[in-house]
């Protein structure tokens, strides 16, 4: 039952990705991304971490794609015109981009019984309940870079309010 | 039934459970519709549907079969994947939050041995009001694109307005469920309703358990996401003729319709599940011995969720008869400049009394 769902969805999300890189429209291409998103929450949820895939739902589909199309939509881009691409990208990107996939799977095939196997889902239904141990993790050992990432995110705010401010 | 294996047992269950709750629901969104325009009708002093059967009882049916037959008119400039899809996310976002609503106590089925399958919900998920959460939030999406894909300046107007809208209300009706979360300390819905059953209507969330802040902020932050009056702004007819679905004739708009009523009795089952104790009765377990048969214990809990349903969905059309709209800059100012804070505070002031009681 795992190993179908992480086929349907890891399958869905790859091709989420390349519709986003192929459409020529920004709104396609957004709801391509959501797409993906969603199909991550899926992966997370049959690997048991259900607070996971909620959270990533509720906050990147939800919240910050649903802004990303609003921005599209008010800015009303068009449809993109392909380029010619950049020499530097087919010089750079396609051996580099090969390297690292070779580079992962050498780790991941050489090293795979170091790394241990995650325990796969269990029952969906009656999953462990994994909030309260996220919880105490983030408020006890994680507590110094949890502050500072919401520090992080209020310093955000506050210049997206001078800068909304700043033709007055 | 004994060729079956546990699985096919659980699969067959499921689908059947899927299939009762999808025919109910559609079936309590058309008579929520007759009920609205039925009790609008009395609170104007007229007398509402009243030709089609009796009571006018099978107006709905009617209704249905009208905007079925309807031609299905799609305008040349329409973005036309998007302007198909819209209407599916919104219905298919409305009807999925019903999966993890419990709608009874919890009754294990088995069938030859199997591990008991719960006859009063869908899927008992740990985090069931995460689900709800994230599935509305998806629901956002058809309204937005199908403004944005009608290429119409009043449909972008209204499907801007409610996507703003929808996101701010979000953060006070999250926030607003936190207090409830802390008592029962648990995301699950059938903890959440267990927390409350000790004393009956006692014991409630929005009486006992001190959560009435939490209760009529949710319920505000409740009526701006289902964009229902006083906060309909999306689809304020004498600015914006129709809003997000000015485009849209036949089966897409009554899709639309569909869902705004199904999006609204899943709300009212979120208020009855989180703040008025759910599928328990309000006497607690006074009248446990009377009727302490298998049926009635199956059956009364069950009652009292409809009957805490329907209550919500008649005050949802009682605000709607009385209350007018509001302007776009009032509702703006009311959800982050006073919902937002007293949800905060709301949530300060619970863990405190939590953490003094221990």
């Amino acid at each position: 039952m795992q190993l179908a769902l992480f086929i349907v969805f890891g399958a869905l999300a790859l091709l989420g990705a390349l519709n986003l890189l192929f459409q020529r429209h920004p709104i396609y291409s957004a709801l391509s991304l959501v797409v993906v998103m969603m199909s991550l929450a899926v992966l997370y949820w049959s690997l048991g971490a259900e607070f996971l895939a909620a959270a990533q739902v509720i906050v990147y589909s939800g919240a910050i794609m649903v802004l990303f199309v609003f921005v599209i939509m008010l800015l009303n881009a068009g449809t993109e015109q392909r380029t010619q691409g950049s020499r530097a990208a087919y010089a750079v990107g396609f051996p580099g981009a090969a390297a690292i996939f070779c580079l992962l799977s050498f780790v991941f095939l050489t090293e795979g019984s170091a790394l241990k196997t995650s325990n796969i889902g269990g029952d969906l239904e009656n999953g462990l309940d994994n909030i309260a141990q996220v919880s105490a993790m983030l408020f006890t050992r994680q507590l110094l870079p949890f502050e500072v990432t919401s520090i992080l995110i209020l310093v955000a705010i506050l210049g997206a309010v001078v800068l909304a401010r700043k033709e007055q | 039934m004994t060729h079956l294996t546990n699985f096919e047992v659980f699969l067959l269950l499921s689908v059947l459970k899927v299939a009762v709750v999808l025919v109910i629901t559609l079936l309590a969104v058309a008579y929520t519709v007759l009920l609205e325009r039925k009790l609008l009708a009395r609170i104007q002093n007229r007398w509402g549907p009243c030709r089609v059967g009796p009571f006018g009882l099978l107006q709905p049916l009617v209704d249905g079969a009208k905007s079925f037959l309807k031609e299905d008119m799609i305008p040349l400039a329409v973005e036309r994947p998007l302007f198909v899809l819209a209407p599916i996310i919104a219905l298919g976002c409305a009807l999925i939050s019903m999966s993890v609503v419990p709608f009874g106590a919890a009754t294990p089925v088995s069938l030859n041995g199997a591990p008991g399958v719960n006859l009063f919900q869908i899927a008992d998920v740990n985090v069931g009001l995460l689900v709800i959460l994230g599935i509305t939030s998806i629901g956002v999406y058809g309204i937005t694109l199908s403004g944005w894909s009608s290429n119409n300046k009043y449909s972008l107007l209204g499907s801007l307005r409610s996507t703003a809208q929808v996101i701010s209300y979000e953060l006070a009706l999250g926030l607003s469920l936190v207090g409830v979360v802390l008592r029962a300390q648990s995301l699950n819905l059938r903890v959440i309703v267990a927390s409350q059953s000790a004393h009956g209507a006692l014991s409630w969330n929005v009486f006992g358990g001190l959560q009435t802040v939490a209760f009529f902020i949710y319920l505000m932050a409740a009526y701006a996401e289902t964009n229902r009056a006083p906060f309909d702004l999306p689809e304020a007819e004498n600015e914006l003729v129709a809003g997000y679905h000015t485009e849209y004739s036949s089966m897409k708009f009554a899709m639309f319709f569909m869902a705004e009523y199904a999006n609204m009795i899943t709300v009212s089952c979120v208020a009855s599940l989180l703040f008025l104790g759910g599928a328990s009765s309000p006497f607690g377990h006074l009248f446990d011995s009377v009727l302490n048969t298998t049926i009635a214990n199956a059956a009364f809990p069950v009652c009292w969720f409809v009957v805490k349903v329907f209550s919500f969905l008649s005050l949802y059309i009682w605000v709607r008869g009385t209350l007018p709209r509001f302007r776009y800059d009032q509702l703006m100012g009311f959800g982050w400049k006073f919902l937002l804070p007293l949800a905060m505070a709301n949530i300060v002031v619970t863990s405190f009394i939590l953490a003094i009681r221990g």
